[in-house]
């Protein structure tokens, strides 16, 4: 039983990592319908900011107050030159826009700051901790806490401000949000900029577990089933989905891999993202598409 | 121009619309006074809705214009037209299901809205002023059209017709010059009518806010309208006084068939 608890909280702590990475996708979802391909681009470009300026000498503080102004400036600037001339097109072709937007950005990332891996070191120490008898990662368990601070805020930002009550609006209806007069240009600005800030807590967090390099970009494959899961259109979703990918991975590993000899982790998860498909194609929390007759 | 030297707030101009090669809209001109209630009316597919599109920027029109307050345009888009005092309501309620009758109404503000991103994420005081300002705003639109008891429920849990008269909240809100409305007593029993006739009065009186209505019922359209405009087939067929229209037989006709 200890055993079981222990793989179980471990997969659980170790999925908020994978919440983490869904959450960006889902705000700019729910904003722009769009499948963000990109996100895995942009919480690369923004860990390699963070360790980049850290490293030219730049303080902790500093170097994070930097790198969301660099966030924001991106958001700005995706918004304005891919967004906006691509707005009341098909979802296929933001996917795609989006897909191109990945390599541009992996690109200007190498370009401007290299390729080679950073290692990031946020003062906490990899080391199991033990309580109730029981044996954890303490890195995991701050990263389950910073990503239910980073929830914490994105819900109070976006149900007690108006501007998250305009995202909510333009979520549910993009044509009566336009007629109201939201600027939907605004609004995408500041879903970019949060995504981006979103990735950035992500890329820091998973940057210092296995190092800043270009294979972080990759996280986005295993965000996929996380949010096929949970569901595109909440964050809540992301939160669960990430959960149960991670506990059933670990527990997966740890009961079925002796049997058909482990190696489980990297592909569970896709296995049974299909299995949702199959019974709740909407995933546990997301919308069921009704379209209006 | 001012308000004397032009009497007409809005003036459709040679407007004509299609889809796919389909006329939705041809060759269309009217004019609507300042202060006004104007009824479009003409059996289904008639291209009403269409027309509403195109005034509020939804629609982009083939050809003609839009006069709007003594302006000429090919074509507004919807944030331009929210801006420039054009509110509406949609056929088929497009309301924000999920969030409460005082949420949906309070984004009826957005365009009103002075203050930053930042300065809400920080609660600056601002913000909150701004935030008081605005839900005291609600509170009257609330009480304007008796919605109290439902103030906090998701409209998604609400009546049709309680829907329709949120949606109307959430549009008068913003104190529009023009208020274009798409069967805003679709779907409501007489009761229900009566009451969203009477609103839809006490607003254009009370405010002095120009009304374009699209509406079925005839008893309605004649009692809360001074001026109707007809189409059939995206063309007009009737413009005039209501007791001038329905004597109109290019009118009948459109209503009931010609006999040939």
């Amino acid at each position: 039983m200890g055993l079981f608890l222990e793989t179980l909280i471990g997969g659980l702590l170790a999925g908020t990592m994978y919440s983490l990475v869904a959450i960006g996708f889902v705000l700019i979802y729910k904003a722009s319908g769009v499948f963000n391909y990109a996100q895995g681009s942009l919480l690369l470009f923004a860990a390699l900011t963070f360790v980049t300026l850290h490293e030219k000498g730049l303080s902790f503080p500093a170097a994070l107050a930097a790198t969301v102004v660099v966030l924001i400036a991106a958001a700005l600037l995706i918004e304005r030159w891919v967004l906006r001339p691509l707005a009341n097109r098909t979802q296929i072709t933001l996917f795609m826009a989006t897909l191109g937007l990945s390599f541009v950005v992996e690109g200007i990332s190498q370009g401007l700051m290299g390729a080679e891996v950073h290692s990031l070191d946020l003062g906490i120490d990899d080391v199991p901790v033990f309580i109730g008898g029981l044996m954890f990662s303490q890195f995991d368990a701050v990263a389950a806490a910073t990503a239910a601070v980073l929830v914490t805020v994105l819900a109070l930002l976006f149900n007690k401000t108006r501007i998250g009550v305009s995202l909510r609006a333009v979520a549910d209806d993009t044509r009566a949000a336009l007629s109201l007069g939201i600027n939907l240009n605004r609004i995408w600005q500041i879903v970019w900029a949060v995504a981006g800030v979103v990735g950035l807590v992500a890329g820091m967090l998973w940057g210092a577990r296995q190092g800043v390099q270009f294979s972080l970009s990759f996280v986005v494959l295993k965000a996929l089933p996380v949010l096929i899961i949970g569901g595109f259109t909440s964050i809540g979703g992301a939160i669960a989905g990430g959960l149960i990918v991670g506990a059933s991975e670990t527990l997966a590993e740890a009961y079925l891999g002796p049997y058909i000899g482990g190696g489980i982790t990297p592909w569970f998860a896709y296995f049974l993202a299909i299995a949702f498909l199959y019974v709740r194609p909407a995933g546990l929390f997301g919308e069921r598409t009704i379209d209006r007759v | 121009m001012s308000e004397a030297a032009n009497p007409y707030l809005l003036e459709v101009e040679s407007v004509s619309l299609s889809f796919q090669g389909v006329k939705a809209i041809s060759d269309l001109s009217f004019k609507v006074r300042r202060h006004e209630i104007c009824s479009l009316i003409g059996p289904n597919g008639a291209g009403k809705s269409s027309l509403l599109n195109v005034l509020n920027g939804v629609y982009r029109a083939d050809a003609g214009w839009l006069h709007y307050d003594g302006e000429r345009f090919d074509h507004l888009e919807p944030l331009e037209a929210a801006r420039r005092g054009i509110g509406r309501t949609f056929q088929n309620n497009a309301l924000f299901k999920k969030m409460t009758v005082l949420d949906n109404i309070v984004t009826g503000l957005s365009k009103r809205s002075t203050v930053g991103f930042l300065a809400q994420a920080l609660a600056l005081p601002a913000a909150r002023a701004e935030a008081a300002r605005f839900r005291e705003r609600t509170e009257q639109v609330i009480d304007f059209l008796d919605l109290q008891a439902w103030r906090d429920v998701p409209v998604g849990q609400l009546a049709y017709g309680l829907q329709k008269r949120v949606e109307l909240g959430r549009a008068l809100i913003a104190e529009p010059q023009l208020l274009l409305l798409d069967e805003p007593m679709a779907g409501m029993n007489a009761d229900e009518k009566v009451e969203m006739s009477t609103f839809i009065a006490d607003i254009n009186r009370e405010l002095g806010t120009t009304v374009v209505l699209i509406e079925h019922d005839m008893g309605v359209v004649m009692s809360l309208s001074a001026h109707v405009v007809v189409l059939d087939y995206g063309r007009k067929v009737g413009d005039g006084s209501p007791s001038d229209v329905k004597n109109n037989p290019e009118v009948i006709a459109a209503y009931l068939g010609t006999v040939h």
